[in-house]
This record gives structure tokens, sequence and C-alpha cells, in this order.
């Protein structure tokens, strides 16, 4: 099928590429969903799904979203209304519009901004309003304590995180993430995470650590506890509302792994340069689902953090280290050039 | 001046670090009231904590406990000596066969009833046996509290096997009604002992791993290190008793220093906390005792199936309870969850006059205000989960 | 210390205090007027020691209310038991809790299902129960209500021809 024509029409263009994002995030949260299921099920010596559909229960995620779309939808009395049915809604745009400047592919990216890169990091604070906005408008004071803590913690974890971004920003000299790809061009050597050893290598482990904590996964997963908060900022949330919380979060799982595989690992780039007939997209998705896979298996393992540990771990490690990276890069850059 | 209070959140292993916090006002507004429970997910059943918080802090802990209240007391004043069991056995649910084994002492010490060898040694089989169980739950939880799942789903892979045994054993899987007032319902059934060997050979290396998994864990030790520090003082004037009182460093078993049921005749080291990680006494402590504990039931397990001696296990148990002596007894054992003691009135009827069951967890949740205030409300999370507290034992 | 030697050790200080032999152990009755000072001086004695406060019940007897301690000493490693009476109708003891901190919450207890009132306790509340709750279930003229908030209690038990009804 001659999909030419498309091109001509910029807003046609646009919602087709709209609908796909939403489209992959919904599959994407479909499948880490069962993938978690079955990555923290192998790791607890248990089968995990293994039932509905048939092979290895491959369609539980697709019978619990069912689950949650017919559920009663509760709206607690004494809560705030309007805000309460706004706010997962604007976690989801949060963690959604972050997907604009991924760079699936060479072609394949919403829009190639100039500031792409202080574009997700701007955006990515949006999330921290929704959150708020879930625990306050609750009424509940677990909510408000998930909610407070979410906005402490991810608030704080923006700066380490913004920093240890700017280190390929100044490798490459730009924050257009088509062009930071490009930079990395040929073998995975050329990778931005193997390039300026070992300043590049502390800026992306920080920004790893530091981007679990702006997702709340464990073990930074204060804001959601359900050992102390019950559930968190989403404790009064059930049916399809909790499903938008559930989607914005593991669509933000996928949003920072991406940024981290564009700006580290090379992108949509393979990793030898004769592999590159294989499709940019599988790449950049296989870097970041790997990236994922990580998240969960730190999940399935480590305990969480207290909070003041957490304040403590990002403003008194994190931060000095990711500042002292920064300074020591962009003398690197300096002496020697990028 | 301004009252300072030292709040107990350390910000690294030195306890000389603690955080000292002014409480004497506060400036951002008034306390919270927060109702912990009875619906929690970390309140191990149906306890509620009423705390008044300055932020993330607790300032004020009020206990309420009642919910599970089953009038365990009332109904045993009317039923008989024997129909008493399956209300004791409910009372610790996880670890049934030290409760019917504290009851079934108290009435043949009243009765003057001394059983015989096989007896004594199958029911300090199958007592450690569930103390394995009950230890696997209490850690597991105590996991999950701090937020690390996976150790749950395997201790309590290891509990299903000790339950198997007991399902083989005696039918039950969680209450047993087993051991009987002079003598238990069943003798073992035939291979049972090597099974239980052979758990005992599978459990020995399951205890480094779960130390490898959780005990050593950097979170985990800043997490429960320095956390919830109870002073053996304060221990031994709110009548703490068995692994929380060992925790604070006193060298105190009952199994050892006074054997009931045999316990002379078995070689273990009770375990004792040092304050390795931080503090002794502190969550860390009271959870390493317990991982320890496991090691040294097994190490009685195994001795008790050495000495196994014959016998008839029916043979003592008193048909008729008609004619029981009038006095009243105090018999305490040495449960999971501290020691239980029960206090028996007989009246000479074949009903108990009085039944009064002082359980561990009941003591341990007394002395919570006393020793948490202050903390986080993560902390405070912590340290009800490592005094290891069973909502039945404490209501009743 | 054997049971005699504690007796012989309260008397000396003046405290009224009887050696009662029953079966299988020996206790010590005291009256509860020296119920505090005895407490004091078996906590505070070197030689006594009575640092644990094991259990304490609440019973009731035909004719009389009692309250029976169950003390332990880390130290020496000896046991004794002491029983204070109180007459039915003005059932008052004076507290230990002061003295054993343990007391307090088992004297709330015995206060919950006996109703034994324990002078000077802290927070002498309700604990078992809840707070509205009416009469003390363990005595043994106890006669539980028909309805609590309008929930029907079913505590009857059913005998054999009741099942139809």
């Amino acid at each position: 099928m001659n999909l030419e024509f498309l091109s001509q029409i910029p807003l046609l263009l646009t919602i087709v590429y709209c609908v796909a994002v939403v489209a992959f995030v919904f599959l994407f949260v479909l499948f880490s969903n069962w993938l978690e299921r079955k990555i923290s099920a192998h790791i607890q010596d248990r089968l995990g799904p293994m039932e509905t559909g048939g092979w290895h229960g491959w369609s539980q995620a697709i019978a619990d979203a069912l689950k949650l779309l017919f559920k009663e939808d509760i709206i607690p009395a004494a809560a705030d209304n309007k805000l309460f049915r706004l706010a997962p809604y604007l976690v989801f745009v949060g963690s959604l519009a972050g997907f604009a400047v991924l760079p699936f592919g060479a072609q394949l990216i919403g829009s190639d901004l100039n500031i792409g890169m202080y574009y997700v990091i701007a955006i990515s604070s949006l999330v921290v309003i929704g959150i708020l906005m879930a625990g306050w408008a609750s009424n509940n004071k677990w909510a408000l304590y998930g909610a407070m803590r979410a906005a402490a913690q991810m608030v704080s974890y923006e700066v380490p995180v913004a920093l240890s971004l700017l280190v390929p920003v100044i490798m490459s000299g730009t924050m257009s993430m088509q062009e930071i790809v490009h930079n990395q061009e040929g073998y995975f050597w050329n990778w931005y995470v193997f390039r300026m050893f070992p300043f590049s290598f502390v800026a992306f482990i920080i920004y790893f650590w530091a981007s679990l904590a702006e997702v709340n996964r464990n073990p930074f997963d204060l804001p959601e506890a359900e050992s102390e908060l019950v559930a968190g900022y989403f404790t009064e949330y059930s049916g399809m509302r909790f499903a938008i919380f559930f989607l914005a979060e593991y669509g933000n799982m996928f949003v920072v792994s991406a940024i981290a595989a564009t700006v580290f690992l090379g992108g949509w780039q393979a990793p030898f340069p004769f592999l590159k007939f294989i499709p940019g997209a599988v790449w950049f998705i296989g870097k970041a689902m790997s990236l994922v896979f990580v998240q969960m298996w730190l999940r399935w393992t480590l305990p969480r953090l207290r909070v003041d540990q957490l304040m403590h771990v990002c403003w008194k490690i994190f931060l000095p280290f990711s500042f002292a990276n920064l300074m020591l890069v962009g003398l690197w850059a300096v002496l020697w050039g990028k | 001046m301004k009252e300072t209070k030292e709040l107990n959140i350390p910000l690294g292993p030195d306890p000389e670090k603690l955080l000292k916090l002014d409480l004497s006002h506060n400036p951002f507004g008034e306390r919270m009231t927060l109702q912990m429970g009875p619906q929690h997910p970390a309140t191990h059943g149906v306890l509620r904590l009423e705390l008044q918080t300055d932020g993330e802090i607790v300032t004020q802990i009020t206990p309420y406990i009642g919910y599970l209240h089953r009038c365990f007391e009332k109904i045993a004043e009317s039923v008989s000596y024997p129909q008493v069991i399956p209300y004791v056995d409910r009372m610790d649910y996880l670890s049934s066969m030290n409760m019917s084994l504290g009851y079934a002492l108290n009435v043949e010490k009243l009765m003057g009833i001394q059983v015989n060898e096989r007896i004594q040694t199958i029911r300090v089989l199958v007592c450690e046996m569930n103390r394995i169980a009950s230890h696997c739950v209490a850690i597991a939880t105590y996991g999950l509290d701090i937020g690390a799942w996976t150790p749950l789903l395997f201790l309590f892979q290891e509990r299903e096997h000790i339950l198997d045994l007991f399902e083989e054993l005696c039918g039950g899987r969680l209450l047993f009604n087993y051991i009987r007032i002079g003598g238990l319902s069943h003798d073992i059934p035939p291979g049972w002992t090597d099974k239980v060997l052979q758990f005992c050979d599978y459990m020995i290396p399951k205890i480094p791993e779960l130390n490898e998994l959780l005990s050593f864990n950097k979170i985990f030790i800043e997490r429960t290190a320095n956390v919830g520090v109870m002073s053996s003082k304060l221990a031994i004037a709110y009548g703490i008793t068995g692994p929380n009182l060992r925790a604070t460093g006193v060298d105190y078993d009952m199994r050892r220093d006074e054997p009931y049921s045999g316990y002379q005749n078995y070689q273990f080291k009770p375990a004792i906390g040092r304050g390795e990680q931080g503090q002794p006494g502190d969550c860390w402590d009271r959870y390493i005792v317990r991982v320890r504990e496991i090691e040294e039931s097994l190490k009685i397990m195994k001795q008790a199936i050495a000495r196994l001696p014959e016998g008839d296990v029916k043979e003592q148990m008193p048909k008729n309870f008609n004619k029981m002596p009038i006095g009243d007894s105090f018999v305490r054992t040495e449960a999971p969850r501290g020691e239980l003691g029960i206090y028996l009135v007989s009246d000479g009827t074949k009903k108990p006059y009085r039944v009064k069951a002082r359980s561990g967890a009941y003591c341990s949740i007394s002395a919570l205000p006393a020793f948490a205030t202050g903390c986080l409300i993560a902390d405070l999370v912590a340290i009800v989960a490592s005094i290891d507290i069973v909502l039945g034992e404490v209501d009743r | 210390m054997t049971p005699q030697e504690i007796c012989q050790r309260l008397t000396d200080a003046g405290l009224q205090v009887t050696f009662q032999e029953t079966p299988p152990e020996p206790c010590l009755e005291i009256t509860s007027e020296s119920l505090q000072e005895a407490a004091q001086l078996l906590k505070s004695n070197a030689d006594l020691a009575f640092d644990s406060l094991l259990c304490l019940s609440a019973l009731e007897r035909p004719e009389f209310l009692e309250t029976v301690y169950h003390l332990f000493s880390f130290k020496h490693r000896h046991h004794i038991t002491l029983k204070v009476r109180c007459p039915k109708d003005d059932a008052v003891i004076p507290t230990v809790s002061e003295i054993w901190p343990t007391a307090n919450w088992h004297e709330r207890e015995a206060y919950d299902l006996i109703g034994i009132r324990y002078d000077g306790h802290p927070d002498l509340r309700r604990i078992l129960l809840s707070e509205d709750w009416e009469g003390h279930p363990l005595r043994k003229d106890y006669q539980p209500p028909a309805f609590y908030h309008g929930i029907p209690l079913t505590t009857q038990l059913l005998t054999p021809g009741d099942e139809g009804n």
C-alpha cells in the first residue's frame, strides 16, 4: 500500500502517528504487565499466569484490562469530584506526551524538536501535578501522604535526572533527539555510554537510578508503598480510573527507559553496522525493553527505602556526583573536544 | 528553653547520629490523626493504631485491640477440658501446636500426669516444626512490609513443606488439635520421620540463601538497624518474652532455663541479639533472632528424631474429667511469639472454672507506644512487623 | 528463694501476708491495702528482685473477686504467686501498673472482663470489648444482651430441640 500521500497532509500524519503511539502504549502496557507477572513469578520460583489464553497465560493482561473496564467506578462521597476525575488523565497525558519526541527510527518520530531533551525534562514534571491532584482530591489521608511523598520525591529526582541528561547534550552539542542518535552512529563503542569513559557511564548509572525514582519503581516506590500507605495516591481509585494510572505508570517506565536508550545506548542504531538491515524501531524498542526488564528485576529483588534515606540518596549522593560529572565532562569537552 | 525530644531516626549505622527534632511547636499547622487499621495491609490482622502524626513523624501511638476477640476465655468455661484444645489452637493460629502444648501441660500438671518419653519427644518435634513454620511467616511478612516481595514467596514455600508433613501427621494444615491432654491424637505414621529428616536437610541450606537475599541486604539493614530500639529493661518491664526479649540481649529461653516436655535433653543455643548492625534490640536483631531460631529448631528436630523412644501415645490420656483435682496452676511455655502462660483454675467439675491465657504478642503490642513513639510512619510499619504479632493471640 | 522465705520477708516488713499451701503450687494471699507496698518491696529488694510480672489474672470466686499475680525474677530465676481478694460489691484493688508496666493492659483486660476497678490505673478503659459494652462477661452471672446496636447476638447455644425455631 502506498502511504506516500500521507506525508502530503501533515495533520493527517500527526493524527495517524498519535493513534499509533496510543495503540503502542496500550500494547506495551498489556505486554509488560504480562511480562512483569512472568518475571516476578520466575524470580519467586513459581509459574505465574498459565491458564488464560493458553500459552503461558498470554491473555491474562487482556482479561485484567476487561475486568477493570467492567468494574464499578467508585468516587468517594467526600472527594473533590472534578479534580478526582481529572487527575488520572493528567498523569496519563504527562506520560503519553513524552512519546512525542521518542525517536523510534530514522523517520519514525512524532516531532523532532530542536529542544527535544528540554521538552522531555519539562513534560515529565506534569505527572507530579496529576499525582498531587489525585492525592488531594481523594480526601484520604493515606492518599495525601502518597501524593506528598510523590511530589517531594519526583521534584528532587528531577535534578539528578536533568543533570545527567545534560552530559550527552554536551557531548553531542544538541538537544534534538534525532541528532543525538545520529551522533552515535557506527559500532556500539560509539554509543555515548562508552564514550568519555567513565563520565558518561556514571551519568548513565545515575540517570537510570534516578529515573526509577521518577517513575516510582522499587526500591523508590514510596508514593505507592502498599505496606505503608495502603496504595498511596491511588488508594481511592478503582476500575478504569485506576487502570489509567496503571497505564501511565507503565508508559512512564517505557519513556524513561527509551530516553536512556536514545541518549546513552545509541537509540535506533544497530550495535554493528552490518546489522543495519534490521529496522531501527526493533533496536530501539529492544534496548528500551531490556532496561524495562532491569527495572522489573530490581523491583522483585530489593526492599524499599525510607523517606529520609531516599532524600539522602538524592541530595547527598546523586546530586554531587552528577554535578561533578557534568563539570568534568564540560572540562573534557573544552580541553579535548567532543 | 524549647523542649527537644530525641527522635529515633538514625541516618546511618552510627547510633550517635540520632536526629534531634524540635517537637514543642509545629509551624506548619496542626497534628494529623491517622487511623492505621483496622483495615491496613501492615497491621498483621485487625489491629488499629491511632497515630498522631507531624508530617511523617509519629508523635503518639494508641493501639486499639479487640477486633478479633472470640471470647476464648468465656467459651473455655462452658466446655469440658479436652474440648478447650481446639479453641486454644485458634489463639495463635500460626503456631497451634505450641498453643495446645501449653494448655495440655497445664491440665497435666493439675492432674499430676507425667507423660511418657515418646509423647514428650513427639511433642517437641512437632512444636519445633511449627515454630519454624511460624517464624517463616514472621520473616516473610517482615520482608513484605519492608517492600521485599520475593522472600515472602520463598518462605511460604518452605512453610508449605512443613504443612504437608503436618497434614500427613494429623490431617490439619493450620489448626491441628493433635496434642491432647496426656497424649497425642495419633502416633506418627510410618516413614514420617524420614520425611522430616529430609526436610531438615533441605531447609538447612535455605537459611544462608535467605540471608543473602534479605538479611544482609544493604537496604534492608538500613531500614531495620537502629530502628525501634527496645532496651532489655523496657522489655522486661513490659513483660516482653521470647524472641523479642532475646533480641534485646537477655539470654533467657524457657526451653533451656525452665525446661518442660523434656527440652533439657536437647543441645541447642538460644539466639541472642547482639546489635550486629546497630544497637541490641533493634528491628534487625529481632529479625535475625528469628532466623537463627529456625536453625536451632532444625537441630532440635534432628535430635528429637534420633532419640525417639518407643511407647504408646494414648495410654496416659485420662478418660474421665469428672474428678479433676481442685486447684489452680500457671504454666509457661516458649511459643514462637513469646511465652504463652496459661492460668487454669479447676473447681473439681469437668469444665474449667477459669482459663486465662497470657500471650507474648499481647505484651509486645502493649509496649509499642513506649518504644516506637517518635519514629517515621515507614519505621512504625517495620517495628510492628518486627515484634511479630498475631492478633488472634492478642485478642483471643 | 522459696515461697516460704518470700512470705517471711514480706511479713517482716509489716505486711499482711498469709502463706497458702494450695496444690500444685503454693501462693501468698495479700490484703488489697498492703498490695502496693508489697509489690514495691518485691520489685526493689535486691534479694527478691521480681522484675517481671508474668501474668495478671482476675477471676470470680463464689463469694469474692480475686486477682492473681504471677511474678518472676530474671535475676534469681524464682517465681511467686500473689492473690488479692476484693468483695463483689466494692471491687477495687490498687493498681500495680506503675511498678510493672505490663500490668497496664492486663488490668484493663481484667476490668473489661471481670469488672475489678484498679485504683490509680492511668487509663482504665475497656480493651477487648467495645467501649459502650455493658456488663463484664466473665462474671458467672453475666447475661449477654440480646442486641448490640441492633445486631442480634446469638450467643444462646441451640439444643437439638430448638433447631426448628
